[in-house]
């Protein structure tokens, strides 16, 4: 105000200064604007990324669980198998499905108890950025001898492997297809240069060895907010189960949970 | 510039700071359907593949 009546009284060179003084502020105004859309980004990048992805991947789940509704008996029909350790002979394998077709759901308790999330046909951004765990598609199926490699966000759009780093080993991973339940057991993790596709072998970074066990290999950013370089966990089938003598003991709550049976 | 907007929306005062609101949610929304995704390919933490097999 006070401004503006000096303006309405200065001569010559008020006009002038009221077109600078007005563009400063103009100026200012966007700047800060710019700051403030800068801010919301890392608020959209770092935590509503996610709420839409678990979303979204919650969703998944509920259809791959009325799928397999309609393919399977419910596991509660038969009765659990006493002992844990049953041979079930050789894990059947699947038949990828078509780019973004669910394959599964991945259990792994030491990231907690309510983990569980969609593995889903292709690792591209479509897939990796909404839909979960994205199958190298031109590795193994799950409980096939040789790779079965999935990759996944650290951080951002579900964040769905922020905590591999926090695997032991032995923790054990659970892969769960309309076919049964793949028991993996996790052995080491590895940091990697983003250029090591050798870490999806069909015997991980053994080129041109003839696979006789069942990896499961999943990379993930590393360090933590960054893209460096790769982290990969390996692991190795330890059993599966079929979808009829229902999942294993360990994750029986998960599963009922996610897939609203039991 | 901003004071230049709200002085030019139209009605009384509690109109056009409805308005305002409006405005602003209309921006938060293209910025997340749009801007944000796009912004987000130059920054670092969202590549976790491997090699380029599938990746755009």
């Amino acid at each position: 105000m006070v401004l503006q009546e000096k303006v309405g009284t200065a001569t010559a060179p008020a006009p002038r200064r009221a077109v600078l003084r007005g563009t400063i502020q103009v100026l200012g105004e966007l700047l800060i604007t710019a700051g403030v859309i800068l801010l919301l980004f890392v608020a959209w990048q770092l935590w509503w990324t996610n709420v839409e992805s678990d979303a979204k991947q919650s969703q998944v789940i509920k259809e791959f669980a009325q799928d397999l509704g309609s393919a399977a008996p419910a596991p509660s029909a038969t009765p659990a198998p006493p002992a844990a350790a049953q041979d079930f002979g050789k894990p059947v394998v699947g038949t990828a499905p078509g780019h973004a077709g669910t394959i599964g759901i991945m259990y792994i308790p030491r990231f907690g108890p309510t983990y569980t999330r969609p593995i889903v046909q292709g690792t591209s951004q479509d897939v990796l950025d909404t839909l979960g765990l994205g199958h190298y598609s031109n590795t193994a199926m799950p409980g096939a001898v040789g790779n079965f490699a999935v990759a996944g966000h650290r951080q951002t759009h579900g964040a769905v492997l922020d905590n591999i780093h926090t695997l032991v080993p032995g923790d054990k991973i659970y892969v769960q297809t309309k076919d049964g339940y793949y028991v993996y057991v996790f052995r080491n993790n590895q940091i990697v240069m983003p250029s090591r596709t050798d870490v999806l072998e069909p015997v991980p970074t053994q080129p041109g060895a003839a696979p006789t066990e069942s990896y499961l290999t999943m990379t993930s950013c590393n360090p933590r907010f960054g893209a460096e370089e790769r982290i990969i966990a390996y692991a190795l089938l330890d059993s599966w189960r079929p979808a009829a003598a229902g999942p294993p003991a360990e994750i029986a709550a998960q599963v009922a949970a996610a897939t609203g049976r039991s | 510039m901003y004071p230049w907007i709200f002085r030019h929306l139209p009605g009384p005062l509690w109109l056009r700071i409805v308005i305002s609101l409006v405005l602003v949610f209309i921006a938060l929304v293209l910025m997340v359907q749009f801007l944000f995704p796009w912004m987000s390919h130059f920054t670092q933490f969202t590549d976790s593949t491997i090699g380029s097999t599938d990746q755009p």
